[in-house]
């Protein structure tokens, strides 16, 4: 990919072009139940195609081994486990920031699960036409400096170059903050992650700009990640959310619940370890309604979504609750560290709420 | 009654037989074919974007952009219209290109001639300059230029400093005049390198990647361009006591022209197509402008076209004055 130049890149819009300059009509809506081209093209496809960062530890990272771990990943495997039966049935698809939504509109991924940042222009019809499924990590855009470099704040970096990722959010709020405190600053914007570390390593810029996790993952792999601090500022609200094209409703439906009954599932405190005993005892006792609708031991909720009535178990049992996600990738147990703040349940005073399932 | 002296004339054949009816049927039909083919693609397109929510617009162009520029040679901040952004960007593409026309044909041309100097030395290390260049690829040596060389430079205090010049991490600085007419060289403000002159980094490494990289091919070319004089022109110039260098430059070098410029021209145009890999190292260029206009906006299409047709319009505009000037080194035929 090193060698690829970017006039190439833009052929990557070209599958996009392509497909809207030949692309047909949308198939006629034929018999009763869920009708999805997406859910339908997965299936006899026989797995998922899912688009990922690939280079971020704790999201999306390639192991040694060459498999793929992360939260964001994990998603993709409890999306696949509820669509294919298989969790390990999926093409990843490793994106830069810029061609995350090319690939999604040209259907060369099904799913965009890479910390991307729901936006209002993202969402709408009339801006990039995504279909955001529920916030998987709740952050927020901080700054990254050299401990030795002194800088405290925001304002000691006026009139210092500031290294950022082209075409994400970040760099716009880079820009509204400064422009708030009125500090001059020189933006060196580069099309990668690699580059853009790199560069702040050698010394280029004085500070780094992105998610706070994002760069509490990177710092882990740099040489000597005490000499790196973030500063206190939070520049931004950057909810990282999973994405699908707005024109499949019923797709994006089946992707949003499946991620929910992750959330639901660490409220009732379902396991990875106790869903089979949980299932169990869902069978054994009827008067256990919402434990058995949940687990689709009895009504149709899977049916209504198009997916098999027992997704939910198939989805926990891939790859635990979004408890145990959160702690397995980037949480106390990881490498990352990080406190899990607004994304605890909502019943402990975070952010992740599941609707009922009723 | 006079007798017509011309040939009586030959009945006509059928329509279907007619030399002067079938090509042009034949063609109107091939040409209807692809008129039709590209209406429906056309009109496909228009549908689906339709569909989409993305039929084509270009109000957004006057929206302001929202973003920063690390450098322009155009003056602009965050608050003006991503036009003048695109614009800045294409100006910045300018600078890089026009530089790099300039300093890979010197370059170029100095490498070519020394493969026919008299001096063995010289010769090979032009061979050995070429071979090395020419087959490592442009994205690598930029990348190395950048983050290997100029990112290991010293700031500060430890910056190389030269008489007049100065090389930093955070720049190059050169003496120059400031206003009044007054010499200035570069000079440190607070631990930052102030100078009349100064290149960024980024660009510094995109200019050398190119010149040394597009240089190593118009030696080629030169080489080719002098190589095919006839080497009755090099003896008859040494019969009359020229030196190699004045016979290079009076004798062989006008002729050879004829040659080198159409295998310049294609050079040329490479140049200000490579100049878009300036993102690899984080230069400003319209490419770089122009995807973050994208991100920011979701207008692809769009932004895609603007950018095609600016690097054809380039490269046409390239094309055109080097066919000029063509024109006016071949030989008059009188």
């Amino acid at each position: 990919m090193v060698l690829m130049a970017p006039l190439n890149r833009l052929l990557l819009a070209a599958p996009l072009l392509l497909a809207l300059v030949l692309g047909g009509c949308a198939s006629e809506d034929g018999g009763n139940g869920v009708q999805s081209e997406k859910l339908n093209t997965i299936r006899s496809r026989g797995k998922l195609l899912c688009g990922v960062d690939g280079k971020l530890p704790g999201f999306s990272f390639v192991e040694s081994d060459g498999r793929y771990s992360g939260l964001d990943v994990d998603i993709c495997k409890a999306v696949a486990a509820a669509v294919v039966d298989d969790p390990g049935k999926i093409e990843y698809r490793n994106l830069n920031s810029s061609e995350r939504f090319a690939a999604l509109a040209s259907g060369e991924i099904d799913l965009l699960s890479r910390n991307t940042t729901e936006t209002l222009s993202r969402d709408s019809a009339g801006g990039n036409g995504l279909s955001f499924a529920p916030t998987t990590f709740f952050d927020g855009q901080g700054v990254m400096v050299p401990v030795a470099s002194g800088v405290k704040s925001l304002k000691d970096l006026a009139g210092k170059p500031i290294c950022v990722e082209s075409g994400t959010t970040t760099e716009l709020n880079l820009a509204d903050r400064m422009r708030e405190i009125k500090a001059a600053y020189t933006p060196l914007k580069f099309q990668t992650g690699d580059q853009t570390y790199t560069a702040y390593l050698g010394g280029r810029c004085v500070a780094v700009t992105s998610d706070r996790s994002q760069l509490a993952a990177k710092r882990t792999s740099f040489p000597d990640p005490k000499a790196h601090e973030l500063l206190p500022e939070v520049l931004s609200k950057e909810p990282l959310t999973p994405a699908t094209v707005n024109a499949d409703p019923a797709w994006a439906d089946a992707v949003r619940w499946t991620i929910f009954s992750l959330f639901q599932a660490e409220e009732l405190g379902i396991t990875k370890a106790n869903i089979a005993a949980k299932l169990a005892e869902a069978k054994a006792k009827p008067n256990l309604a919402d434990l058995r609708r949940f687990l689709g031991v009895e009504g149709d909720f899977g049916k209504q979504l198009g997916l098999p009535p027992d997704f939910v178990v198939k989805a926990v049992s891939a790859v635990g609750n979004y408890g145990e996600i959160f702690e397995r990738n980037v949480g106390a147990t990881s490498k990352l560290k990080l406190e899990r703040g607004l994304n605890r349940q909502w019943s402990e005073g975070g952010l992740i709420y599941s609707p009922p399932f009723r | 009654m006079s007798h017509s002296l011309e040939p009586a004339a030959a009945p006509r054949p059928p329509w279907w037989r007619d030399r002067r009816v079938m090509p042009w049927l034949v063609q109107a039909f091939v040409g209807l074919v692809i008129l039709v083919v590209i209406a429906f693609l056309l009109g496909n397109l228009v549908r689906n974007l339709t569909a989409a929510g993305l039929l084509l617009s270009w109000r957004w162009l006057g929206q302001p952009a929202g973003f920063d520029l690390s450098e322009s040679v155009l003056p602009f901040n965050a608050e003006m219209p991503y036009w003048r952004g695109l614009l800045a960007g294409l100006v910045n593409t300018l600078r890089a290109v026009g530089f790099g026309l300039v300093g890979a044909t010197l370059l170029g041309t100095l490498l070519g001639m020394a493969s026919f100097s008299s001096n063995g030395l010289l010769r090979r290390l032009a061979a050995v300059y070429v071979e090395v260049i020419r087959n490592i690829p442009l994205l690598l040596q930029l990348v190395f230029w950048y983050f290997v060389v100029f990112l290991s430079l010293p700031n500060g205090t430890e910056a190389l400093q030269f008489p007049g010049v100065v090389l930093a991490k955070s720049g190059f600085y050169g003496a120059g005049f400031e206003a009044g007419w007054h010499w200035q060289g570069p000079h440190l403000v607070n631990g930052v390198w102030q100078a009349p002159l100064r290149l960024s980094v980024e660009f510094t490494a995109l200019l050398t990647g190119l010149v040394a990289y597009t240089g190593a091919f118009i030696a080629e070319v030169v080489r080719g361009g002098i190589a095919a004089v006839p080497k009755g022109q090099w003896e008859a110039a040494a019969s009359l006591g020229l030196h190699w260098a004045t016979t290079l430059r009076r004798v062989v070098l006008p002729q050879a022209l004829r040659v080198i410029i159409p295998g310049l021209n294609s050079q040329y145009i490479s140049l200000a197509k490579n100049s878009s890999l300036a993102v690899a190292v984080g230069y400003t260029d319209l490419y770089s402008v122009a995807e973050t206009t994208l991100n920011q906006t979701g207008r692809a299409v769009e932004v895609i076209v603007l950018l095609l047709g600016a690097y054809l319009v380039l490269d046409l505009l390239i094309s055109a004055l080097m066919n000029g000037l063509n024109g006016l080194v071949q030989i008059r035929e009188r």
